[in-house]
């Protein structure tokens, strides 16, 4: 059962990157925490591809590669703002919006 | 349940050089990820990263994915991982560790992430019954090779949302250079 192991650790990874979101107060670490739980959707997807015996599965994975690519440079470009606006990327100082 | 944990754990009847190589591989991905949440130094985090990332494309070529997996180094390993060092340099993150890079709250996430990971085995574990019938072997011919069914997929049956990727990535593009310019 190769592709139940690959859920497994899709799983696994996941959780380790929820864990980073929550965790984490620097911006960057937190978008690459994002970078963990997106690998972990990635592997989910190809192992579908396996279990189905059909290339939608990867091709999906390839969709989700290039939206993260875009993410993560939008994402950077936003940290680097807040950083030359505050001169610090704590995510807790970031409390104007707070109710 | 304990058997269909047995069935998962085990060999099995597929190659076992495979199964021995995906254990491996999974090993390392797993402990570079928990670095990679746990370590005080940014850069460290980021190359850390880099270990994972490496893994999953590892796993890409062992599920016969090998376009997917280039692209993965490609995009990940090449592009992102720059501009995730440009990052942590340009925020002026300090080299050698900061002991400030978790929430004082940072302990929730422990509990949060131990009880989903709960449930996701679970529900992995519950639905694994139904697979015991599928054959999931990689070794499978399926025609034409996976690079030219993906390509074929591309401009065919997905060809909207492929040409709705290529305006998310130029508006994404876009969005950054506004974003990050200095004026």
């Amino acid at each position: 059962m190769l592709a139940a192991n690959f859920l497994l650790l899709a799983a696994v990874i996941f959780c380790i990157g929820v864990y980073g979101v929550v965790a984490r107060r620097n911006a960057v670490l937190v978008l690459m925490s994002v970078e963990l739980i997106l690998n972990s959707v990635n592997l989910n997807l190809v192992a579908f591809a396996v279990m189905n015996h059909t290339i939608d599965g990867q091709v999906f994975a390839l969709f989700v590669i290039a939206i993260a690519a875009a993410e993560v440079g939008v994402g950077l470009a936003m940290v680097l703002m807040v950083y030359r606006n505050r001169h610090s990327i704590s995510l807790d100082e970031l409390s104007e919006m707070k109710g | 349940m304990s058997n269909t944990v047995a069935s998962i754990v085990a060999v099995g009847d597929i190659n076992v050089a495979q199964n021995v190589g995906f254990g491996v591989i999974a090993l390392m991905m797993i402990v570079a990820a928990i670095r990679v949440v746990s370590t005080s130094d940014v850069v460290h985090a980021a190359l850390w990263l880099v270990i994972v990332l490496a893994g999953v494309a590892a796993q890409y070529i062992l599920a016969a994915a090998e376009f997917v997996a280039v692209s993965q180094v490609l995009v990940y390993i090449g592009a992102v991982m720059v501009l995730f060092l440009f990052g942590i340099m340009l925020t002026r993150a300090q080299i050698g560790g900061d002991r400030d890079v978790n929430n004082p709250t940072w302990a929730l996430g422990i509990p949060a992430a131990v009880l989903l990971l709960g449930v996701l085995a679970w529900a992995v574990l519950d639905g694994v019954d139904e697979l015991q019938g599928v054959d999931d072997s990689v070794i499978v011919d399926r025609g034409p090779a996976p690079t030219v069914q993906i390509s074929d997929n591309f401009i065919g049956p997905y060809l909207v949302p492929f040409l709705a990727l290529s305006f998310v990535l130029l508006a994404a593009a876009i969005g950054a250079i506004v974003l990050a310019r200095k004026d």
